[in-house]
């Protein structure tokens, strides 16, 4: 075994090998030390997971869009952070209206539905107008041009809604409803985290459902799958890429109104940031596939959240929180050095476009 | 696109729609607004007023063309029902808004917009106004459209030029040149007004840029008269004199605000060429350039600032070595990720030096948040290049040895290497190229040229901050060898131009930069992938979807670079 | 009396109103820099340098407005000529310093420049323009190096009218041990307006005998703020100074009461805190928090009476930031000058030599401004510095001054 490993094993293999397991020496050796210092309280360490668990749903949920797109068009939408923002930003200007009518503590529920109904239209909206003008015409051009157009489109995008709403950042009205803490035994937790962490699992859910278990779910696979023997079988392949972007950007909008129950502030630039994590959520779950998505996000998520505390501040590196946005780069790098396809593997097209 | 069947008639509605709705949108983004008081031509005409007016122009020209064959009554239908459509969305947008005051959403929806929109007349006869403005526009924009070929093309032109200069009326006066009098009594008092063009001066400008446009075309359908080699050699000769002088006296001609622009532009070109290596030739998406053009100014910075001592030329050749290593670094884990991975992983590691620079962790030894100040600048024997317009000069000889390198690079064995992996690395492996090799060379290569741009960058500012060091610049390099042409050396110098200079020249726009940055990007994409300078074997591979292309009968490729 | 005698007259009076018109020398400059001379109908061009784009615009466009304000209150006019004030953005960065330099220090027709509004621009702009002999007074730079003696950073022509950071960090350091807290954490964000701040505080608060447990940073457009939370709650600090701006530290409000450990700390912002955003996007939250300002309660009398008036009545809202009022002041010293060294001619020319203009600025002396009696140091400060500090209660704006 060993002669066949020195076989297919490369110079640069043993390098990059060796710097996976430099990083992971160093995580390892992070965390042992973060372990005997006993800085955090069981509290703290729970209080972390929980905010990873819910920054994780928020990113599963605006990758799902990024993956579902990739694995259809094998292009990176990087103008899907805009349609996450798009979607909270112009309902914002709703809730405060119903807050100032009173509407909005007196009928939280409809409220609730009334905006995330909002915010899934406009973000669908703005992911079926790029998909139609800036997109279609592109499909079968070299991988870098709609790449372009991506990013040109994310600049228009975010400088157009500044334009319209302002530059300033708007927030949105406390909910009475979600104040407050729940506690499950040594747990507490706070309603909107909790809120956050299971509507998202229920709609990854439902969204896993509409993929893997209904006809037009089976008809986007096909068409991930190969386009043309897609078309040859009778699918209207416009028609699924349409479906497509329009479910990522359902769910980047409903991902939107839950960034705001948390954050509560939104604003024209809120998108880029979260989109790039939840990019290299997909990517790290295994692009192309639903559970991947969930899989990369929450596993970001709690990177995250425990990352700078856990192992980097072990290390002896002194304000570690800083390096926070790193973490996720270094732990893609290293999951890409041992597994290329991500965790799950990739679920998209063979063949190029 | 299958033929419309659709009757002329329902398609004007459909593009008066389009059109309304886009005057709408560059409405409340607030571009009329900002640019309402800017005049092309004093006290006839703003910048706002033709923005606004663009899509409906835009919206009827292409409608015209498409219906070219049709009578002209239905031409003349079609204009009118465009204008008027799109003053009507406008003027029930304006009503909409006296009933209901959208400001609290749609921050630019103000009654002063829509005095401007209504050119002051009040309601309700104000609300006759815009379909009439754009009724007109529509109807000029037929007009245009009818004149015969030549002349139109000239007429617009002409119209062009008028705008250009209207707007660019304050970057002219603060020219060194034309502050010269009489010059500057001329353009101050004749040609321009307070604030754009007079009338007299615009007509002027229309009259010469037109007329020339004419000429020039005209000229072009002459037969070309062949000359001899001796005599092409000799006027090439003559041209790069030409060009050589004016390159060289361009910061002294032109002033301390256009050196920093130029010197600024130049950088961005080093930057280009050599992200246009990593992209361009090897087709490697590299999404974190800037971390090197970091690593190369932070050395400089750290080794000739109060930490180090050294000198600009002591510590240039250890800033070359850290870019062309990290080139290295970087190259060594992605070596297997494929495309879009690859992306996101050089993204991630541009961020991570950002981050490291910004670092408390590294304060002591990078100056964390208060970046890194007092840096050396070059001294050659007594001359110091403290100055905009000296350091001009040091980035031009920068700039000429890159591209050179990148030039002779391209032709070489290793450049071929390169496209061939950018075509498809597995065939390319198959022939034998050391795809680890090649792509670590191209990644230190491209290191190496953005290290000496942040040497330069950070003696031209004296200081280096991480705050500079952001995504946001990648991209733009990025955007440069797009817009430019991938893998194209003179399409560099033009993107960079472009998109470097000009927003710099037009700092009017800055608020509205990026929208046209992002507008301009689709626009390109959609329309001329292959840049603005192409090079020839890119510009066939993208029009390859578009159909059989005849083989060419002269190689362009040999001439064209 | 003949006609000699008329001839004798005549030629007296016609040769002595050609002398006088001759003699009437044209102004010949002297001063060591140089002259600006404006023709009779030529406005007085006094520019800015500040922030008007991009995420920081509130803080140029509200100084852009105070110094409105003085120019209105002057009647748009000095010494009868128009003021035309304009000018371009500083991008509060070392590169947009540079090209706002070169830009300005291009143009000889400038007097005097108001700005910048970030120190990391002045640092690149101010050689720029102390070598075109402009006379620059800023009503934002903070940092203490710009006015230090002997320090790089400090050039001919440069002034200030806003304090030092030196000032407002040593301020907030008082304060807190004042109130009894002696464990005290920071939080900056990677500015560096915020990271001067926390670190002057930390020295000052240690100088005092207080102790700092942790000083952590955060990124501005940051919201998710536990992990750096939960980092300082293992410190047990009782006070927390995060002189930070609005986005984020709205976000560090909100989630500090919700991290184990921190429940009842008390926290503090600085003057980037100072704004009715930071009551509407922290809510019930913000109950409490501190935030150090210029006192507005020791400006003049005029500021509510006269200044907040005009402000409201000119650009439809209240001042967003809080330098509108040291813009005012420093726009008000330049146009005091300005009246003061000019030579004007008979025809309305004005002359206006630079380096008098510098010395009349450095000169000034108990200058009665909005912001105080303002006394100018010879390296350019000219600040009347006086912190208060404020605390805010849900649903009030602006909070309520508590200290001194």
């Amino acid at each position: 075994m060993l002669k066949r490993w020195r076989q297919t094993l490369t110079w640069t293999d043993v390098v990059v090998y060796a710097i996976g397991v430099i990083i992971g020496i160093a995580v390892v050796y992070g965390t042992i030390r973060t372990w005997q210092k006993a800085e955090y309280t069981p509290e703290q360490w729970i209080n972390l997971t929980i905010d990873g668990l819910k920054l994780g749903s928020i990113y599963a949920l605006i990758a799902l869009g990024y993956t579902l797109v990739y694995g259809i068009l094998r292009m990176i939408n990087f103008a899907h952070s805009e349609v996450f923002m798009a979607g909270p930003f112009t309902a914002v200007f709703l809730a405060i209206y119903l807050d100032d009518i009173g509407f909005y503590n007196a009928q939280p529920i409809i409220s609730l539905l009334l905006i995330t109904l909002l915010s899934a239209t406009v973000s669908v909206t703005v992911a079926l107008l790029l998909e139609k003008i800036a997109y279609r015409r592109l499909r079968y051009a070299p991988r870098l041009v709609p790449l372009i157009t991506a990013i040109g489109a994310s600049f228009f995008l975010q400088y157009t809604f500044r334009g319209f709403y302002g530059a300033d950042v708007e927030t949105y009205p406390n909910l009475d409803i979600l104040k407050g803490t729940l506690t499950f035994g040594p747990i507490t937790i706070p309603k909107t985290d909790l809120f956050v962490i299971v509507s998202g699992f229920l709609l990854m859910l439902l969204l896993y459902i509409i993929v893997q278990r209904t006809k037009i779910g089976k008809a986007m696979r096909s068409v991930s799958e190969d386009k043309e023997v897609a078309a040859l079988m009778g699918i209207d392949v416009d028609r699924i890429i349409q479906f497509t972007f329009g479910l990522g950007g359902a769910s980047a909008g409903i991902a939107g109104i839950m960034y705001a129950i948390i954050y509560q502030n939104v604003h024209a630039f809120m998108g880029f940031i979260p989109g790039l994590k939840a990019f290299t959520a997909a990517v790290l779950g295994g692009i192309g596939n639903v559970v991947g998505a969930w899989l990369g996000g929450t596993l970001l998520g709690l990177l995250e959240s425990l990352g700078p505390n856990l192992f980097l501040s072990g290390m002896g590196i002194p304000s570690a929180n800083q390096l926070k946005d790193g973490i996720a780069f270094a732990i893609l790098v290293f999951i890409l050095i041992f597994r290329p396809t991500g965790l799950l593997g990739e679920r998209i097209s063979k063949t190029k476009a | 696109m299958n033929a419309e069947t659709s009757s002329p008639w329902k398609q004007a509605l459909n593009s008066g729609l389009i059109s309304g709705v886009i005057c709408l949108l560059v409405m409340l983004v607030g571009l009329v607004e900002s640019f309402g008081d800017t005049y092309i031509i004093s006290g006839m005409i703003t910048l706002g007023e033709i923005i606004l007016l663009a899509p409906v122009i835009m919206l009827t020209y292409t409608a015209l063309r498409s219906a070219a064959n049709s009578s002209q009554r239905t031409m003349v239908g079609i204009s009118a029902i465009i204008g008027l459509v799109s003053g009507c969305i406008i003027t029930a947008f304006i009503l909409l808004c006296q009933v209901v005051d959208l400001r609290f959403m749609f921050v630019n929806a103000s009654p002063a917009l829509f005095s401007l929109l209504m050119r002051g007349v009040p309601l309700p006869l104000g609300a006759l106004v815009p379909p009439l403005t754009c009724l007109i526009a529509s109807v000029v924009t037929l007009g245009i459209y009818l004149i015969p070929s030549r002349p139109r093309a000239a007429v617009i032109q002409g119209f062009l030029w008028v705008v250009v200069l209207g707007t660019l009326r304050d970057q002219i006066l603060i020219i060194d040149v034309f502050k010269i009098q009489p010059f500057a009594l001329i353009l101050t008092r004749f040609v321009f007004a307070q604030s754009g063009l007079s009338i007299l001066g615009a007509l002027f400008v229309f009259a010469i840029s037109a007329g020339l446009a004419y000429y020039l075309s005209g000229r072009k359908n002459r037969p070309a008269i062949i000359r001899s080699a001796r005599v092409q050699k000799r006027n090439r000769i003559i041209l790069i004199a030409i060009l050589a002088v004016i390159v060289l006296s361009l910061p002294y001609a032109l002033g301390l605000f256009y050196s920093e622009i130029l010197d600024t532009t130049g950088l961005f070109i080093m930057m280009g060429l050599g992200l246009n290596i990593v992209v361009g030739f090897a087709g490697l998406l590299d999404l974190g350039y800037v971390a090197f053009y970091a690593i190369g100014a932070y050395t400089m910075g750290v080794l000739t600032s109060q930490l180090g001592g050294l000198t600009f030329w002591q510590a240039l050749p250890f800033a070359l070595v850290a870019a062309w290593l990290a080139g290295i670094i970087l190259g060594l884990p992605v070596l297997r990720m494929r495309g879009d991975y690859l992306a996101i992983v050089t993204l991630g590691f541009g961020e991570i030096v950002r981050l490291l620079a910004l670092s408390d962790w590294l304060k002591d030894n990078l100056g964390g948040t208060q970046g890194i100040q007092q840096i050396a600048q070059p001294i050659i024997g007594p001359l110091a290049f403290n100055s905009l317009q000296r350091l001009y000069y040091l980035i031009l000889i920068g700039i000429l040895i890159v591209a050179f390198v990148a030039w002779r690079l391209k032709d070489s064995h290793l450049g071929r290497s390169w496209m061939a992996i950018r075509e498809d690395e597995d065939v390319a492996q198959a022939m034998g190229i050391n795809l680890v090799l090649t792509k670590l060379l191209a990644f230190s290569t491209g290191a190496l040229f953005a290290g000496l741009a942040g040497t330069l960058g950070a003696a031209k500012l004296t200081s280096v901050y991480p705050h500079s060091m952001t995504f946001i610049v990648s991209i733009n390099v990025l955007v440069i060898i797009i817009i430019g042409g991938m893998g194209s050396i003179p399409g560099v110098f033009v993107g960079a131009l472009v998109l470097v200079g000009l927003p710099r020249l037009l700092s009017e726009f800055q608020e509205y930069q990026y929208w046209f940055y992002g507008l301009a990007l689709v626009a390109m994409m959609l329309f001329r992938p292959e840049g603005l300078w192409p090079e020839a074997r890119r510009k066939l591979e993208l029009h390859e979807a578009e159909g059989p292309i005849e083989p060419p009968i002269i190689e362009t490729v040999s001439t064209g670079q | 009396m003949s006609k000699r005698l008329l001839i004798i007259v005549s030629i007296i009076m016609i040769s002595s109103m050609v002398l006088a018109a001759c003699g009437a020398k044209p102004y010949e400059c002297t001063d060591k820099i140089g002259c600006v001379t404006v023709a009779p109908t030529d406005p007085l061009h006094i520019a800015y340098a500040m922030v008007i784009n991009g995420p920081d615009a509130t803080l140029g466009i509200d100084s852009r407005n105070g110094a409105e304000i003085a120019v209105d209150d002057h009647g748009g006019k000095v010494l009868d000529h128009a003021i035309k004030f304009d000018g371009e953005d500083d991008g509060c960065s070392a590169e947009g310093g540079q090209a706002v330099g070169s830009k300005l220090a291009a143009d000889p027709t400038i007097v005097a420049i108001l700005g910048t509004s970030c120190s990391s621009a002045l640092r690149v702009a101010m050689p720029l323009w102390s070598t075109a002999g402009f006379t620059v007074i800023s009503a934002s730079n903070t940092a203490p190096d710009l006015t230090l003696v002997g320090n790089e950073n400090n050039y001919p022509g440069y002034l200030r009218t806003a304090h030092s950071d030196v000032v407002q960090g040593a301020a907030a350091a008082q304060f807190a041990y004042e109130q009894g807290f002696r464990k005290a954490a920071t939080i900056h964000d990677g500015s560096i307006y915020a990271e001067s701040l926390q670190q002057v505080f930390a020295d000052e608060f240690t100088k005092l005998g207080g102790t700092i447990t942790a000083q952590e940073s955060v990124a501005p457009d940051q919201v998710d703020m536990s992990g750096v939370l939960t980092s300082i709650a293992s410190g047990a600090p009782e006070f927390i100074y995060h002189p930070i701006f609005i986005a984020a530290g709205t976000q560090l409000i909100l989630q500090a009461r919700q991290t184990p450990g921190l429940e009842n700390v008390i926290q503090m912002g600085a003057d980037g805190m100072f704004s009715p955003d930071v009551m509407t996007g922290a809510g019930d939250a913000v109950e409490g928090v501190y935030v150090s300002s210029p006192d507005f309660t020791k400006f003049g009398a005029d500021y509510a009476a006269k200044f907040l008036p005009a402000y409201q009545a000119k650009f439809g809202s209240a001042p967003v930031s809080i330098f509108h009022a040291h813009a005012y002041d420093a726009m008000n010293m330049v146009l005091a000058c300005v009246e003061k060294v000019t030579v004007k001619d008979s025809d309305g020319t004005l002359h206006i030599p630079r380096q008098s203009l510098r010395d009349c600025m450095y000169a000034t002396k108990d200058f009665k401004g909005l912001t105080g009696n303002l006394t100018c140091t010879p390296t350019g400060d000219c600040a009347d510095p006086k912190i208060a500090v404020y605390q805010y209660h849900t649903g009030e704006y602006p909070p309520t001054k508590v200290w001194p």
